[in-house]
This record gives C-alpha cells, structure tokens and sequence, in this order.
C-alpha cells in the first residue's frame, strides 16, 4: 500500500473527502475482503497515474461505521468517487481496471 | 516459422489460468497470462474452501489465489492486467485485442472463467444495496438481520452456512424440494437452525426503496406468492461463462461454455480452453487446474508441430 492513498475516519471523513480541493476516490474496504484486498494492486497504480489530480482515499468498514451507512455501502468493495462533496459516480464490486480508470478520467 | 509476440497467450487468472501459466513457464515458453481485474477469478468471491487437498483446516479464497499468483510469480509467469476485446484467429497468428493495442500469439488457453447468474427479476438495481452475490465480502453488513439466500447447489449452502455467522436468519429459497449441494453441506445445513428451507419456491421480486426490504417468492407447486421480509438477498442459481471476446469463432454449447476435446483443444486449432468456461460436468478448483495442466501441454505440442 503507497503512502499516497490516505486512510479516513469516521471524525475525518468531512475534512478531508466532502471540503476537498481535489475529487476523491473513497475505497471502502475491510480486512476480512478478499476482492477488496484483490483490488489493492490495482487501485495503488491508478493513484500512481492520477494521484496528482484525484485523491485517493480508504476507509476501513469494520472501525468507521457511520460514513459507510450514511452512503449505503452495503457491499464491498465499494468505490464512490466525490467532488465538491457530492457523489458524482460509484463502483461496486470488482471491476476491471480499465473500467475503473475509465471512471476516473469521467471523474476527471 | 512465424513471429508472434508469444507462443502462448492465456486469458484469465483464475485457477486455471495461472496452473496453464506455471505449466506454460516452467516448460520455458513465451507466455503472458492476461486478466482483467484481479488473479483469483471466481475463488475470490468464495469464503472458505476446503475440497482443494493439501489444506487439512481448509483455506480462504483470498489467500488460495494469493498462493497460486505467487506461484506462477516466482516461476517468472508474465501477468498483465487487460481486458480482451476480441479474437482474430483465423490463421497460423492468433490476434488477441486489447483496448490500447493488439498482441499475437501462436497459441491460446483461454480460461476467462464464469460469473454469477442474475435472477433477472429486477433485482439489479438493488446489487450492492442488499443484493449480492459475495457473502464473504458483504455479510457483515447483515449482522443480526434476516437476509435470503437464492438455489441449492453447492455454493448456495456454503455460501448460506457462512451466512449464519453474521445474520440472525436466513430464509434458503429453493425452486425444488431438496438440495442439490453434496452431502456434507446439505448435513450442515440441516443442523444449522438459523437456516429457514424455502422449498419448491423461486424469487419472483426484490422490493424496498432505498435498499432490500423484502423478497418475493412464489411456491411453484401451488403458485401462492408471499413475501419474506428481509434486508438483503444472496443469490446463487449457477454461472455464466465469460465469453463475450469470443464472438461465435468457437463452438460452445447452448449456454455458451466451450466445447474441448479430452486434450482441452477447441473447435479451432491452437486454441485451448480450462476451467469454468469450458462445457464440463463438474467446476470446482481442483477440476480447472487439471484441465489447465492438460491445456498448457496440448499447447505446447501444438507449437512444437506448427
């Protein structure tokens, strides 16, 4: 896991994702996953490529139980993709990198 | 002889698709394994496994697929992640395209696999709103909750009994009257008494608003309709192949699974199919990796011979 991609809270999930400059990418994740761990790799050179223009975020579902219900994330992994503080896309599941880097440039 | 960019393309990171690439790389071939999302394929999705030998306690999904990537890995297996379009195999040089570009190559396993079936009955829209078809991903969402399960085959009562450590209930909706699932599940199942059978029944709705709030199900002996009230639904009727790429170059059976002789060759020379995707009895791990053995040696023969 790159030091680039930022672990959120439920206490800063605010701060830094809804008031950010940038568009954010929230991965929402949990250690008993195992696409969520599958896709890791993937999301790691995504932020790699397109870190300077989006943030990349994560927040542990299993510590953070109140931003993961206040989007409805009944599944993981999930990936809502923010700007301005509003949703503007959301991915479920796994996906394809490329999809996944399609919605990134959409975002973008 | 011709160049290709690589003697073997194979295409899917499953199971399969990494024994072809470790059999493939240790016989020294030119060989690039390609996969879209994330090695692991379908065992990913599976929480526990333990009909794979050589793991006595069993072994999560996650880290089988783990074990097999760094496997194939270590060996010095080529992995690129991409996603096929489409085929063009109709000389000597197979074409494989991708998005950004075309490879060649003089051979191809194709082990792409297969995905869960949708019940079709508007439940998309629900799908990571209480609709899954992951429960090692999504059952702790369904902590102290009544949920649905949906078939009665092998996955369904696995995938159901890991269920049971989360939700309070879990109603097994089944469209005949006993399961199809092997015998030490179906004993599981029975015993455990957090498990509701749903006989002879099929899912005919999934109603809520924001998320699931019921399903509903019809008796197909006796066409009453009810609804059982639930927060979410797992649904495991069986699998589709993977096949989009292919086009209708190869020949498949009438669901869509490829048909391969018992040397795992296709309709069309040079092309090999494994695993899941293949027209076959059975599709379990240890199956896919038997299959992929066989197909990485009929490849190789087959280049030997061009």
């Amino acid at each position: 896991m790159t030091q680039n991609i930022i672990e959120i809270d439920d206490d800063s999930f605010e701060e830094k994702i809804l008031k950010s400059d940038k568009p954010v990418m929230v991965d929402f994740w949990a250690p008993w996953c195992g696409p969520c761990k599958a896709i890791a790799p993937t999301v790691d050179a995504l932020e790699k490529e397109y870190g300077n223009d989006m943030t990349f975020a994560k927040v542990n579902v299993d510590e953070n139980p109140i931003c993961p219900s206040k989007y409805g994330v009944q599944a993981i992994p999930t990936l809502i993709f923010f700007k301005n503080g509003e949703i503007v896309d959301q991915i479920t599941g796994m996906v394809a990198k490329e999809k996944l880097e399609e919605t990134i440039k959409g975002v973008l | 002889m011709t160049t290709t960019d690589y003697d073997l393309v194979i295409i899917g990171a499953g199971p399969a698709g990494l024994t072809a690439g470790i059999y493939a790389a240790r016989a020294r071939m030119n060989v690039l394994l390609l996969e879209k999302a994330a090695p692991g394929g379908q065992i990913l999705i599976t929480d526990w496994i333990e009909n794979y030998p050589g793991f006595p306690e069993g072994i999560s999904g996650y880290d089988l697929a783990e074990k097999m990537r760094l496997q194939a890995v270590e060996i010095g297996l080529e992995i690129e992640t991409a996603e096929v379009q489409c085929l063009n195999v109709s000389g000597d040089v197979k074409e494989i395209c991708l998005k950004e570009k075309t490879i060649t190559a003089k051979s191809i396993i194709i082990a792409s696999g297969a995905s869960p079936r949708n019940l079709e009955v508007g439940e998309e829209k629900f799908v990571g709103k209480g609709v899954s078809f992951c429960a090692t991903c999504d059952a702790p969402f369904f902590r102290n909750k009544t949920v649905v399960a949906v078939g009665g085959g092998d996955t369904a009562v696995q995938e159901t009994i890991f269920l049971t450590k989360f939700v309070d209930k879990v109603y097994l909706v089944h469209r005949r009257d006993e399961l199809r699932a092997t015998k030490i599940l179906q004993e599981r199942a029975f015993e455990n008494d957090k498990i509701d059978f749903v006989w002879d029944s099929v899912v005919t709705g999934v109603e809520g608003f924001f998320g699931v709030e019921g399903v509903k199900v019809k008796n197909v002996k006796t066409d009453e309709e009810k609804v059982l009230k639930a927060d979410g639904c797992f649904i495991w009727i069986g699998i589709l192949p993977n096949t989009s790429f292919l086009g209708d170059v190869i020949e498949t059976d009438e669901w869509g699974f490829i048909h391969v002789n018992t040397h795992m060759e296709t309709s069309v020379p040079g092309i090999f199919a494994a695993g899941d995707v293949r027209s076959t009895p059975l599709r379990q791990i240890t199956t896919a990796v038997g299959d992929a053995a066989i197909a990485a040696l009929s490849a190789e023969h087959y280049i030997e011979n061009m």
